[in-house]
């Protein structure tokens, strides 16, 4: 309940943020929304010596369109990722996740970047990011660099991050006319963590033929997973019943979901056939209109 | 008696609004962790991380060299005064602080104290706690086994084997079993669960070494009883003690036991001089306070061919963890369990219980069941719906044809209760109105005939409450009594003082209504406190729904011995005789002549100015009441469910909840009861468990995995009643808290099961969660 | 021992200035340093609510929060709902509507509630029960906390022009 002891500063700017991640090492942490930090520091599972509150660095909070891609700052908060009328209209995949992120009051700090970056295979935005082929992008002590997403998520908790960056900016590309995706979750209650979770986004040509498909799963396995063999079998395919079923049945088989009190591995496996059926569906039913 | 009164007045029936809102509302309430006392330390349990292993030694040296630290106690500490092992509430001892071997993961081995909360973690973390591992037994199944591991040391019998408990005819029933034609039986669990009040347990233990006087306040829902035992169990002088139950944040059974951390804070309060303040976290909660149920049952019931019930067998397993600290009245090892014959009339019965230790948390304690209630009426309701499927029968018309008929109440039944009253047939007619339960079953029949999966579950439920009469209920040897005081102000105001303690109840609005409804007094005059021991009279305590029935009718009969002497001042100043007086609420008036008549303002005034010869001053009066019998609550509920077959998951859509708790003091808030105590069913059917793996490691031990439904997994609860007062309870009333944790478990259950009963499934365990319906309809090939 | 840290927060309108370890949360700051005891502590995990309150009026956990986070920031619980010895709507609504049994999760349900109306005045009971989501009730079934947020909801909308 009570975390330990450690240090606490609070950069105005990266590279000072930079530099304090360089001095300190793995004995720094990055506090951005602290909502998968803190509760870890409390149990005393994670006991960072030094916390590096980034919260007060300017311009990292934003939602825009600006030269082909809409921008996100890594410092926006949830709760206006779900808030954000573009977003709701524009990116409705991105909607559907913001909103499911645990509550209400943890969407009030929690941030998008800050998601990603713990690298928790049962954090959201990782499927969802994954769907949309979306890159970050990453300041260190050698300047930034762009990731792409399918580069981003290594291992449990563990990303492409180097120890002295900081993530400070999720780049998806404009998408093409009749493109939409939907996020679908099962959770046991509002709160918890996806007993699975499935990020589907598809564009669809003038013919109703699927010409790109991006499929994220969420906590079915050590990272979100990009089901890049059911996305390979949608293209040049139109996307009636059978099709998405087939699709399904093939993420189901790329995922690998561990047993817990959530669920059986069988079931969570179940979930993901489903959840890719349903959020196809509805992304073709959205990219139509 | 039971004249309506007005609403400015405000007895029974109105639903008044709540006075303890006021400070609830502005942040202003008084929970143990807001007492905050000069010179006040701070305690930290260290809890063992083994479900069953040997101390081989404890270190507090790094602990102690922690900056504020300032005591660490140690089970040998404790020995050496006595103190190690308490008794717990039920013929059994359990150890404060381990000596020798823990039993339990989180069991408490140590406790530490400094100036701060903080520091008080930091020691905790640094005492060095060196274990043996020992074999672990979580399976109460595996409890008697030869093999298997005997647990407690320090019992002479060496035995995993705590009681067995029967009840009825064995052989008569026996003998039914085998002469009926129709046989229907079902093992059912009732998992263990736990009550998870918001507000966790802890006191303030100050011990004064000027006055020698030790105030504790405590979470407690019952403060006089644990008063005794403090005494008794401490060797502190009784009249030294004061408990203080100030706000409490619900409790629904989880603070009448007395925990380990109560007795350490008390201890080092006593060798510090210094108030101790010992909160637990809500993962101490849910892993070492009382759980609730963990009781595995069989039930087999013999019928004819039409539907008839003949006999009850009921066998069943109790897992009670380390320690038998079982919240029950001290007869009745299995509670009233033997209430599972329920809303029907079995002519033969047959009950027996055998509970077991096990590598897991002591208990179990009642959560809102008057003591095993709920287990019982999960039981009958699941068997009489295993025997309607068998016999191909609404499950409706097999109870109703069952029902124990309201011309035989008082009723006899065969496992020994009698129940004061009861009309099923209203109860389940209504609430299959309210349902459109034909229209349900039509809807249902097209439903499957597309595939879909829609259920409808009934619970016909009787509960027995408000222990109870002294000839057979005690707790700790303690009559279960209650108590009411009433003192009439001269300017006709009132203060009224319990032996129980509300806990969200709304003690403080709904007794100064039965005070309003005998005296005529309105209850904005009635003050109404509990809960500390120095100046309320003594009772057992607010649980098992047992306020009403028992300081209720002490209320009422406070209140009336206070109107006989209202009675004889009203006639000493209107110079009639007594006889001549008639009564309305507030007035006595003369018979025939209306504007003759002195409010009972006028004879409050009088009892302190102008008295009739040789009439002690003063308006006042105690009650101590104990209960001719329990009363029976009762109802019926009906649940509709509708199954996502892609997925497994449950949507609960509608709930309509019939309940008959004979008359009611304020149906606003009985209404808010029902609401709270099926979401808590809610819950237990669909999402709670607390279960140990074979390493004896805890599972569900805090609130990401102790799932408690918000506000969108709730649905909205229709509800409705009967009135079939108690005919033995002064102003009728029978209690109504925990019927619906009672009763709706079931119901959910049923609702479920009836979804699925067409291909073939006769019943599912708790808690039925979207990957068990799952697995079932892959089995079943449905997708 | 670790540095502390001089803060300065504004709570319910007043300002608070303390020194304070990095690793006091934010609840034992408004609890224990500054005295407000209307906010609760009902868990472990960030998982029951009961600690919410408004910081620059977005609804928070306080117990997943630093006191060293809300240095010039502010902060409002629920003794700061009252204005002037007047009830807020909200408070007068879970009074009316039987919105409260036990007490306990009330102050920080008021304050979700509160943060729920700010952001939509008019919202469906299907809005009310997710902004609520993030606060956990034992007693009360959360039916009539809707319809005390309801109740409060069309008591400020009143005098409102359409």
């Amino acid at each position: 309940m009570i975390p330990p002891v450690f240090e606490y500063v609070r950069p105005n700017t990266i590279p000072e943020a930079v530099s304090l991640l360089q001095l300190h090492g793995e004995d720094a942490k990055i506090l951005s929304g602290g909502q998968s930090l803190i509760p870890m520091m409390k149990l005393r599972l994670a006991r960072p010596g030094w916390l590096i509150d980034i919260n007060h660095i300017a311009n990292l909070a934003y939602i825009r369109e600006a030269d082909g891609y809409l921008k996100i700052g890594a410092l926006t908060r949830e709760a206006d990722v779900e808030g954000s009328d573009l977003i709701r209209s524009k990116y409705p995949i991105i909607h559907d996740t913001a909103r499911v992120i645990a509550d209400p009051q943890v969407r009030s700090l929690a941030t998008i970047g800050g998601n990603l970056a713990h690298g928790d295979p049962a954090n959201d935005h990782g499927a969802t990011m994954l769907a949309l082929d979306a890159e970050v992008v990453a300041t260190g002590a050698n300047g930034e660099r762009t990731i792409p997403i399918r580069d981003f998520f290594v291992s449990i908790f563990a990303t492409a991050l180097e120890p002295d960056e900081i993530l400070t900016e999720i780049r998806i590309s404009v998408p093409p006319a009749r493109s939409a995706g939907a996020y679908f979750k099962l959770e046991r209650k509002v709160g918890d963590f996806a007993t699975a979770a499935v990020a589907a986004q598809v564009t669809l040509d003038s013919g109703g033929s699927c010409t790109k498909a991006g499929i994220g799963l969420t906590n079915v396995g050590p990272t979100p997973i990009k089901a890049g063999t059911a996305e390979a079998f949608l293209r040049g395919k139109t996307l009636d019943a059978e099709t998405i079923a087939e699709a399904a049945r093939l993420a189901m088989d790329e995922s690998q979901p561990s047993a817990d009190l959530r669920g059986p591995a069988e079931y969570k496996k179940g979930l993901v056939k489903e959840l890719t059926k349903r959020a196809l569906t509805r992304a073709v039913e959205r990219a139509s209109r | 008696m039971n004249q309506p009164t007005s609403f400015e007045i405000g007895g029974m029936g109105h639903s008044v609004k709540r006075k303890e809102d006021g400070r609830f509302i502005q942040g202003k309430g008084n929970y143990v962790d807001d007492v905050h006392l000069p010179g006040m330390v701070f305690g930290q349990v260290v809890r063992s991380p083994y479900g069953h292993a040997r101390i081989k030694s404890i270190r507090i040296d790094e602990a102690i060299k922690v900056p504020g630290a300032l005591a660490v106690i140690t089970g040998a500490d404790l020995a050496a005064a006595g103190l190690a092992w308490m008794p717990t509430l039920f013929h059994d001892q359990q150890m404060v602080l381990a000596t020798g071997k823990v039993l339990f993961q989180a069991q408490e081995v140590a406790f530490c104290v400094a100036e701060g909360q903080y520091a008080a973690a930091d020691m905790a973390e640094l005492v060095e706690v060196e274990y043996e591992e020992l074999p672990v037994l979580v399976d109460p199944h595996k409890a008697l086994d030869p093999g298997a591991p005997i647990l407690r040391e320090d019992r002479a019998e060496k035995s995993n084997h705590i009681f067995h408990w029967e009840v009825g005819d064995r052989a008569a029933t026996q003998k039914e079993m085998q002469g009926s034609p129709v046989t229907a039986k079902v093992d059912a669990v009732f998992q263990r669960c736990h009550p998870a009040p918001l507000e966790t347990c802890g006191c303030v233990a100050d011990f004064n070494p000027v006055t020698s006087k030790l105030t504790i306040w405590l979470t407690s829902q019952a403060p006089h009883a644990h008063r005794t035992l403090f005494a008794i169990v401490g060797g502190i002088p009784e009249q030294n003690i004061r408990v203080i139950s100030p706000d409490i944040g619900g409790g629904f059974g989880n603070k009448v036991p007395i925990y380990p951390g109560y007795v350490c804070a008390v201890v080092a309060s006593l060798k510090l001089g210094r108030p101790v303040k010992w909160m637990e976290t809500r993962s101490e909660n849910l892993q070492s306070t009382g759980f609730a149920r963990d009781y595995h049952m069989t039930a087999e019931i013999a019928a004819e061919r039409d539907g008839t019930v003949k006999a009850l067998r009921v066998k069943t397993l109790a897992d009670h963890g380390a320690f038998n600290a079982a919240a029950q009245p001290s007869k009745f090892p299995a509670g009233l369990f033997s209430i599972c014959t329920g809303s029907y009339d079995f002519p033969k019965a047959f009950c027996e219980v055998d509970g077991v230790y096990t590598n897991k948390a002591p208990g179990g304690i009642a959560y809102r069941c008057s003591f095993r209630v709920t287990e019982a009426a999960y039981l009958i309701e699941r068997a009489m719906d295993v025997l309607a499927q068998q016999l191909k029968m609404d499950p409706a018309e097999l109870r109703l044809k069952n029902f124990i008929p309201p011309d035989k109440f008082p009723y006899q039944s065969p496992l020994g209760w009698t129940y004061d009253s009861g009309d099923y047939p209203a109860a389940m007619n209504l609430a299959l109105k309210m349902a459109g339960y034909e229209d349900l079953r039509k809807e249902q029949a097209e439903k499957r005939a597309k595939g879909e999966l829609m259920g409808i579950g009934i619970s016909s439920f009787t509960e027995v409450v408000g222990a109870g009469p002294g000839h057979t209920f005690d707790i700790a040897g303690i009559k279960m009594f209650d108590s009411c005081e009433i003192r009439i102000h001269p300017t006709g105001k009132a203060i009224a003082r319990l032996g129980t303690k509300s806990q969200g109840q709304g003690h403080e609005t709904t007794f100064p209504q039965i005070i309003a409804q005998e005296l005529g007094i309105p209850q904005s005059d009635i003050v109404l406190e509990e809960g500390d021991t120095d100046t309320a009279p003594y009772g057992l305590g607010t649980y098992a729904s047992r306020s009403t029935p028992v300081a209720g009718a002490a209320t009422a009969m406070a209140a009336r011995k206070i109107r006989d002497k209202a009675r004889k001042i009203a006639a000493h100043l209107l110079e009639v005789s007594e006889e001549d007086l008639e009564w309305e609420p507030g007035k006595f008036f003369v018979k025939g002549v209306p504007s003759k008549a002195k409010t009972i303002q006028d004879i409050a005034f009088a009892a302190y100015t102008n008295l009739p010869a040789g009439m002690e001053p003063g308006l006042e009066a105690v009650n101590y009441y104990d209960p001719p019998n329990l009363t029976f609550p009762f109802g019926t509920y009906i649940c509709v469910v509708d199954l996502d077959k892609g997925t497994g998951e449950i949507k609960v859509r509608r709930f309509i909840a019939v309940d008959d708790c004979g008359n009611i003091i304020n149906p606003m808030i009985v209404e808010g009861q029902i609401h709270g105590g099926l979401t808590e069913g809610l819950a237990i059917a669909l999402m709670q468990l607390i279960s140990y793996d074979e390493s004896g490691n805890v599972q569900g031990g805090n609130f990401m995995d102790y799932l408690v439904p918000t506000a969108v997994e709730t649905p909205n609860w229709e509800t409705g009643k009967t009135c079939t007062p108690s005919p033995h309870h002064p102003i009728g009333a029978k209690g109504v808290g925990e019927s619906p944790n009672v009763g709706s478990p079931a119901a959910f259950v049923n609702a479920v099961v009836d979804a699925l009963s067409h291909l073939g499934v006769t019943h599912i365990d708790m808690p039925i969660t979207s990957w068990k319906v799952w697995q079932i309809l892959q089995e079943k090939g449905i997708s | 021992m670790a540095n502390t840290h001089h803060i300065r927060v504004r709570l319910n309108g007043v300002e608070k200035e303390a020194d304070v370890e990095a690793r006091l949360l934010l609840i034992h700051f408004i609890r224990d340093v500054a005295g407000q005891t209307g906010t609760h502590l009902g868990c472990d995990t960030t998982s029951c609510g009961a600690c919410t309150v408004l910081l620059d009026g977005q609804p928070i956990k306080s117990c997943t929060f630093f006191a060293v986070q809300a240095d010039g920031r502010e902060i409002l619980t629920v003794e700061g709902l009252v204005n002037g010895g007047k009830l807020h709507p909200l408070q007068e609504g879970f009074h009316q509507e039987h919105g409260l049994q036990c007490g306990f999760c009330t102050p920080g349900m008021l304050m979700s509630s509160l943060a729920l109306l700010e952001r939509n005045p008019n919202p469906t009971e299907e809005e009310i029960r997710w902004g609520i989501s993030g606060n956990l009730c034992r007693c009360t079934g959360y039916q009539n906390i809707v319809k005390a947020v309801q109740h409060a909801a069309a008591k400020m909308h009143e005098g409102v022009p359409a």
